[in-house]
């Protein structure tokens, strides 16, 4: 793979690789046809976030050839490496005027290599894994509702709440106002909280298309990073969510550039009764094609989700498997684990309730166990369980 | 504004004796090679030598000279004592160290002599602090013998262009690897760190070189946490020459202009490093 990004594109570069490093440790990149994507996931699996950087981006873009037998290649990175040659923005504004990202074939490095003012050239030559797909199965379509805000709408916003803030509620209220809260714990002592509570007008947003008493409750720390791009690239922010428990994916959209952020949201115990097949897992039913058997990413999920009901799916779920526009939502499976890589059970994700995000999960409470219907469709290499 | 103090006692003359308008002058000089408590002190009538080392591989010097000081006088050949330089740091600076333009702090120094302490009177706005900082009997200092005969490759570079890179060092890497060579790379440091290798080209062609002498191809490694505090004097000042001698010894000189103009220099001498293995390209 060899690109040249040229000009203020390396800033914009630089920034994508900032706000990606508030997600995870590790930088996902993986040429396509379609353009270069970074991505990266939180160690709980309930945020991921990805750059889709389009070829007219570049100013030169040669994602390599795939053999007949092979894909396009794909590697990780860890996210400090990668972030110290894009450390300071104001100096890749200042003196860097192209930035060349070169790996060849059978190189066992990742070049990054910037070209300066005054003819001076930095090289950095970093260590990879190879690794699977990593993606998120998500799909806009299925949101019951969206927001479209200019990001400077939503910084203003969130500038209200303390940085030490880990949840923040959205919902939607009377005469069409949005709000947004801080989210408190059920345990928390009320007499000591704060609780700081605003209410946007529909007006300020540029479409809104929202279901009404909706609301969902995100983490901000992984959502701040995202902002921050949004407001400097001054590209309108999109929030799509749906009911409590279901992702709530942000996009940013441009000529050159596409960018997801899907962040798992609190589910809400007082729904369960109304709809048990919201509550806990999200189901994604057995497809007839793809299977993905990581059981881990399901035991994750099954034991982070609280009562959850094994009654039978719900004939108001679709059946049809969400496919984001350009990938499969396949498994990630990874060669050379590292230990925290394992989905497993990921130690304790930040909050008990926020669920695994939805790497392919396989079960449906009611239905056969894997054992009998699985269906492999792409062995591991290594021909690990 | 001038600042007259008493004159020693009875009448007793100083050894090494000086008074500087702007105390400034020399505690940002002093700064530059602060990368040790104690420092040796050598003052001679050319002016004040200030040196600092570390594991006997290192050592910063810091040369002010006579022509910077409103007085200066040495009554021996040349006085030499030991001090803390943390503690004559502090002291220089004890009415704070921004740096408002109209506010400076006046000084006058005063050595009586072996087995006396350094005695400092500061002046800012009517406020006189004295300071007495004991002196120890001074260490023999390494000597590199680094003359320009026997330089290798020379090359001079405006700080410019190595402030950032030097702030930036991948200091997960135990070397700095200096290649200085007639052909490409020319002049490229590189390290290898955690992350993977980084190296840093400067072409012999570019705005920011100045000088460029180099007669043969060398490749250097030295410890970079040896070398990190350098970046103090690089910060400073405006130009850097950059030496190796035959056994690759490295010679850092750093140009500084003060306030009012006046050129000092900062020198860091620094062995290669021997006991690194062979570091990946």
């Amino acid at each position: 793979m060899k690109c040249v990004i040229a000009g203020g594109n390396v800033k914009v570069l630089g920034r994508a690789v900032h706000s990606l490093s508030r997600i995870g440790d590790e930088l996902y990149l993986e040429p396509t046809e379609s353009g270069l994507s970074f991505r990266a996931v939180n160690s709980s699996r309930s945020a991921f976030a990805s750059f889709l950087f389009a070829p007219l981006f570049f100013q030169l873009y040669e994602p390599g050839s795939a053999g007949p037998d092979t894909e396009l290649f794909r590697c990780k990175v860890h996210m400090k490496s990668f972030l110290g040659v894009f450390r300071s923005l104001p100096s890749l504004e200042k003196s860097v005027g192209k930035c060349l990202i070169l790996l060849k074939p059978r190189a066992s490095r990742l070049v990054l290599q910037l070209h300066c003012k005054y003819g001076v050239t930095k090289t950095h030559n970093l260590a990879f894994q190879e690794c699977e797909r990593l993606q998120a199965v998500f799909d806009t379509q299925r949101c019951a509702s969206r927001l479209c805000a200019p990001a400077r709408l939503l910084a203003e916003a969130v500038v209200h709440f303390p940085p030490t803030l880990a949840e923040v509620t959205l919902g939607t209220g009377p005469g069409g106002k949005i709000s947004l809260r801080n989210y408190v714990e059920d345990e928390a002592e009320l007499s000591k909280t704060m609780v700081t509570e605003l209410w946007l007008a529909e007006d300020e947003f540029q479409s809104v298309a929202v279901a009404p008493g909706s609301h969902i409750t995100f983490c901000l720390k992984e959502f701040r990073g995202l902002l921050s791009f949004a407001e400097a690239s001054n590209l309108p922010l999109t929030i799509h969510f749906d009911e409590p428990g279901r992702p709530v994916i942000f996009t940013l959209d441009d000529t050159v550039l596409e960018v997801h952020l899907v962040l798992a949201t609190l589910s809400d115990t007082e729904s369960s009764s109304q709809s048990p097949s919201t509550n806990g897992v999200s189901h994604l039913p057995a497809p007839s094609d793809d299977f993905a058997d990581d059981l881990e990413s399901y035991m994750a999920a099954m034991e982070t989700s609280e009562g959850c009901s094994e009654g039978p799916p719900s004939p108001t779920f679709s059946l049809h498997i969400p496919r984001p526009a350009k990938s499969k939502p396949e498994e990630e499976e990874e060669e050379e684990e590292e230990e925290e890589e394992e989905g497993a059970v990921p130690g304790t994700p930040p909050h008990k309730r926020f669920r695994s995000l939805f790497f392919g999960s396989v079960m449906t409470p009611g239905r056969p166990g894997p054992a009998t219907t699985q269906e492999v469709l792409a062995e591991d290499s290594d021909g690990e369980s | 504004m001038p600042f007259s103090a008493q004159p020693p006692a009875s009448g007793e003359r100083c050894a090494l004796s000086a008074s500087l308008d702007n105390a400034r002058h020399l505690s940002s000089l002093l700064r530059a090679v602060h990368f040790q408590d104690y420092a040796t002190c050598l003052a001679t009538a050319s002016g004040l030598r200030v040196t600092v080392e570390d594991a006997k591989c290192i050592q910063a010097n810091a040369f002010i000279q006579a022509e910077i000081f409103q007085e200066f006088s040495v009554q021996e050949e040349s006085v030499m004592f030991r001090i803390s330089l943390s503690v004559l740091l502090d002291c220089l600076t004890i009415f704070g160290s921004s740096s408002l333009p109209g506010a400076s702090t006046a000084l006058r120094m005063c050595y009586r002599g072996y087995g006396y302490p350094l005695m400092l009177f500061l002046e800012e706005g009517g406020v006189v602090t004295v300071c007495k900082i004991n002196t120890q009997e001074p260490e023999e200092l390494l000597d590199f013998d680094f003359c320009s005969t026997k330089v290798v490759n020379k090359i001079i570079l405006q700080s410019e262009g190595l402030r950032e890179a030097f702030a930036e060092l991948d200091m997960t890497s135990e070397v700095l690897q200096i290649t200085m060579s007639p052909d490409k790379p020319y002049f490229r440091l590189s390290t290898f760190g955690n992350a993977g290798s980084a190296h840093l080209d400067y072409p012999r062609d570019s705005d920011l070189m100045e000088a460029f002498h180099c007669n043969q191809t060398q490749t250097n490694r030295y410890k970079i946490s040896l070398l990190k505090p350098s970046t103090k004097a690089l910060a400073l000042s405006c130009k850097v020459s950059i030496r190796t001698d035959a056994q690759g010894f490295l010679s850092l000189q750093y140009m500084i202009r003060n306030e009012d103009g006046q050129i000092c220099f900062v020198e860091y001498y620094c062995c290669p490093d021997e006991d690194i293995t062979e570091a990946e390209l």
